[in-house]
């Protein structure tokens, strides 16, 4: 957590602004480096600009739906290695299966508290491998310094 | 008439001839006057006419007429007894008008009449004129009525009979000339009687003799008739053949014969002769013609005959055909008898046979008439002995309908006749249709011998006929019913149906509204529950106690409508059959610990001592890991909310059935029996006031049993109120099929 660089970069995308703010202001008080989007067009474009470590994708969204988005991060190089945390308020049946067919990696069921939020972004991140081959290790990602 | 009466006669025709009188005539003819010569020239021509007359009855007109004509007997009547006649008939009369005379006649049995003892004793008599009823009784009935009139008797002999008696009319004395005649008419009239008697006795005696000849020969038995000493006297011609033979006749022949006289004289032996009466006996004779053996029955008699001594009739009866067709007999009999038992044990057993059929059964004869019939029939047909008169009546008719029955058969061609008889019951009149099946049953001959007709109540199939029919309309009017109601089933089902859809669209639309409401609800709930926890926190910047102790609250009251919120979405989902089951390899005892730790601050807070009580390798469980955990946290977190001082134990241990078994019992407040099915409804918590004690939805065992269900497992409960509760998930190791 020395260098901006070492900390996660986290893509919240949320078209219900209070929430994405929450989760930004919580996250990047977590020590984690923010982006945002309010929709699916815009998640894709951020994904590629900022290349960010993970995805926090809400899935009911204007524009572009979070599965959509989803699969097109997936069928996108340049962004298909990036884990996707799907987030909903949505629980009824098939939302969680369609999310996971879309792409996403883990899912989320809002409410979430933004402590609860943080443990699952720290354990999917433990869980995948970095883009640079190597893999996170520990409780915190700790980046080596390039 | 015997022989000694024809000798007595040719004695009498010796000393006596018709030409006795004559000579003696002709001398007092030469000697009389010439009125005497008249007289003698009309006693002449008398004789002449005599001579020439040969019938008594045209003799005796002749004898009246000169009488009338030359005597002057105005009146005369001649009464004649004919051979064998026990009376006086009226040969010829004299000087009668009427026509009676030739019919009068005199019994010689009565007595009474003095014609006839005038007859008997030979004297003649004077019967004077009657004048009186007195007079008349002493005179006998004649043609000269009242007039008087002699009797004089006629006959040539004193010591004979009187051939005849002379009535005379007039009451002038009995001349000498009238003497004379009577004598002479006497003579004459002894002559003719005694020579037509003779000439008949004569010729019946050879026609009496020829006929018992031919009849004794006649008689295909032998008869014969032998002395004392068994000499042959007279044979009949079958007799001669036995017993006779020429010297020319052959050796065998004679030997026969000689053989058979033997044997006859033997059979006639003095015993037989001794014997009074008539004797049987069986005789052996030979055959003289074939000298096969002849069988006779032997009748012998012994005859007294005063003049030629007693002797011996002997009848002889062929009896060898007699005894063959005896024996014949006998043996035919014998065969009959056995046949006869044969064909009664045949029909004993034939008559139990017909008896032991329960259906009247009557056998008739080709003329209509019953022969045989068995014991119900007879019940039908016959009258009892005590039977009232409409009883009898019933029987009577009975018979008629079957006779007509039986009558239409027997004329008709048929071999076999179906039919049915309206008979009665002779117990009690009811009408009783029997059905009658009636068989010819011809000879080899082809003729009619008999018919059978079986009789078959018909009133049981009537009655089931009828019960069938009853009960088919009364399947057919519930098969109506059935159809009836089924219609109308169906129309409800159809209602149902729609009405199920209609409820099944709502409870869909409910359950989308209220996933989409909780959607709505967890935006913002999301929001105050993210800033509340990011102010405690002090993400923000340092809080104040009392501001932090506010915040909790908060935060608190967050956290349970998020319960609720979620409670309802998990009821709606189940409802909505739209809870999906992820199913994965769990292990038991990290789940507990899980449940237990994630429930820890809650733990600590309440100062109860949770146990953990895990059996020792417990196989893993194939199940919906979150959903086991859901439900084991809200056990306990249930158990720590109930429970104000003791323990609360988790227990996993296996079960029956292959079944892992997760307890949570705690020393609560307890459920009361009766209330131990309540807690699993929705919404429900018992205590409903107000004001009560407990927090919560009341969804949460509701929940919890619908999930177990879902696993296949069970959720039960066991608890007293007052002394605590345990609840146990069994859950199967296999997992949900």
């Amino acid at each position: 957590m020395s260098t901006k660089d070492a900390r996660p970069r986290v893509l919240i995308v949320d078209d219900y602004p209070d929430a994405r703010e929450m989760y930004s202001e919580y996250l990047q008080f977590s020590g984690f480096d923010v982006v945002e989007a309010a929709n699916g067009m815009e998640a894709l474009q951020r994904a590629v600009d900022a290349s960010p470590d993970i995805i926090l994708m809400d899935l009911s969204l204007p524009v572009m739906d979070g599965w959509e988005a989803t699969r097109r991060l997936k069928a996108d190089k340049r962004t298909a290695a990036i884990p996707v945390v799907a987030l909903t308020g949505h629980a009824l049946a098939g939302i969680s299966e369609g999310a996971r067919m879309a792409g996403c990696d883990a899912f989320v069921t809002k409410p979430c508290l933004p402590e609860d939020l943080v443990k699952e972004i720290r354990r999917v991140l433990d869980e995948t491998p970095t883009r640079k081959g190597g893999r996170r290790s520990g409780k915190y990602a700790k980046n080596t310094v390039n | 008439m015997g022989v000694g009466a024809r000798r007595h006669a040719t004695k009498r025709n010796g000393s006596a001839t018709p030409y006795t009188g004559v000579p003696r005539v002709r001398v007092a003819v030469e000697e009389a006057s010439e009125e005497e010569q008249e007289q003698l020239a009309a006693r002449v021509r008398l004789l002449e006419g005599f001579v020439s007359r040969a019938e008594v009855v045209d003799c005796t007109q002749y004898a009246l007429q000169w009488a009338g004509e030359v005597l002057g007997v105005s009146q005369s009547i001649c009464l004649v007894r004919p051979a064998g006649e026990q009376a006086l008939f009226a040969a010829a009369h004299y000087g009668f008008t009427s026509s009676a005379v030739a019919t009068f006649a005199v019994s010689l049995d009565d007595w009474n009449n003095p014609l006839v003892t005038t007859f008997a004793n030979r004297k003649e008599i004077f019967f004077p004129a009657a004048h009186s009823p007195s007079d008349r009784k002493r005179r006998p009935s004649t043609p000269f009525e009242d007039a008087a009139f002699h009797v004089i008797p006629l006959g040539a002999a004193l010591a004979e009979e009187a051939l005849g008696l002379l009535l005379i009319g007039g009451s002038d004395l009995i001349s000498s000339d009238l003497h004379w005649f009577t004598s002479i008419f006497s003579q004459k009239l002894d002559q003719l009687l005694r020579t037509q008697g003779l000439v008949e006795a004569d010729r019946r005696q050879g026609r009496e003799r020829s006929l018992l000849h031919s009849i004794i020969n006649a008689v295909s038995d032998p008869i014969l008739l032998t002395d004392t000493e068994g000499r042959l006297l007279i044979a009949n011609q079958r007799a001669l053949t036995l017993f006779t033979a020429s010297e020319e006749e052959s050796e065998g022949r004679r030997g026969a014969v000689r053989m058979n006289n033997m044997l006859l004289s033997s059979a006639l032996s003095s015993k037989a002769i001794e014997e009074t009466g008539a004797t049987r006996r069986e005789l052996l004779l030979v055959n003289p013609a074939d000298g096969s053996d002849l069988v006779f029955e032997l009748l012998s008699t012994v005859t007294e005959d005063p003049r030629q001594g007693s002797g011996v009739v002997s009848i002889l009866r062929n009896v060898t055909d007699l005894r063959r067709a005896s024996e014949e007999i006998e043996e035919n009999y014998r065969k009959m008898r056995v046949a006869e038992a044969q064909s009664r044990a045949e029909s004993d057993r034939l008559n139990l046979i017909i008896d032991s059929v329960a259906d009247p059964i009557v056998v008739t004869d080709a003329s209509g008439a019953t022969s045989l019939m068995n014991e119900p029939a007879e019940r039908l047909f016959t009258i009892p002995q005590d039977a009232s008169a409409i009883e009898q009546r019933w029987v009577q008719a009975n018979d008629a309908h079957f006779s007509s029955f039986i009558a239409g058969m027997l004329v008709s061609a048929d071999q076999r006749r179906v039919g049915e008889i309206g008979l009665s019951d002779p117990r009690n009149g009811e009408p009783m249709p029997v059905e009658a099946i009636a068989g010819k049953i011809m000879s080899e001959h082809g003729e009619l011998t008999a018919v059978v007709t079986i009789l078959h109540d018909r009133r049981e199939a009537i009655e089931k006929a009828h019960l069938y029919e009853q009960l088919k309309q009364a399947s057919d009017e519930l098969e109506r019913k059935i159809q009836a109601a089924t219609a109308d089933i169906a129309q409800q089902n159809e209602l149902l149906r729609r009405q199920a859809i209609e409820l099944e669209q709502a409870s869909a639309l409910k359950s989308q509204f209220l996933a989409n409401m909780s959607h709505e609800f967890r935006t913002p709930l999301n929001a105050m529950l993210g800033y509340t926890s990011m102010l405690l926190q002090g993400v923000g910047g340092e809080v104040g106690p009392n501001v932090k102790r506010q915040l909790s609250r908060v935060e608190s009251n967050g956290r349970h409508l998020l319960t609720i919120i979620n409670e309802i979405l998990d009821i709606s989902r189940i409802e909505a059959g739209r809870m999906p089951l992820q199913l994965s390899r769990i292990k038991v005892p990290e789940l507990v610990s899980e449940v237990r730790a994630e429930l820890e601050p809650i733990i600590l807070r309440s100062k109860l001592d949770v146990k953990l009580q895990i059996e020792k390798d417990l196989p893993a469980l194939n199940t919906d890991r979150q959903k086991v955990k859901q439900i084991v946290l809200n056990l306990l977190s249930n158990a720590l909310k109930f429970t104000h001082h003791g323990s609360v134990t988790i227990s996993a241990k296996r079960g029956r059935d292959k079944t892992i078994c997760i307890s949570v019992s705690d020393t609560g407040i307890g459920i009361a029996a009766a209330d131990h099915e309540k807690i699993f409804e929705d919404f429900r918590q018992l205590d409903n006031s107000p004001t009560r004690a407990y927090g919560g939805t009341g969804l949460g065992l509701s929940i919890c049993r619908r999930l177990a269900q879902m696993l296949d497992g069970k959720l039960t409960v066991q608890s007293q109120l007052g002394k605590g509760s345990t609840f146990t998930l069994a859950l199967p190791i296999k997992g949900r099929k």
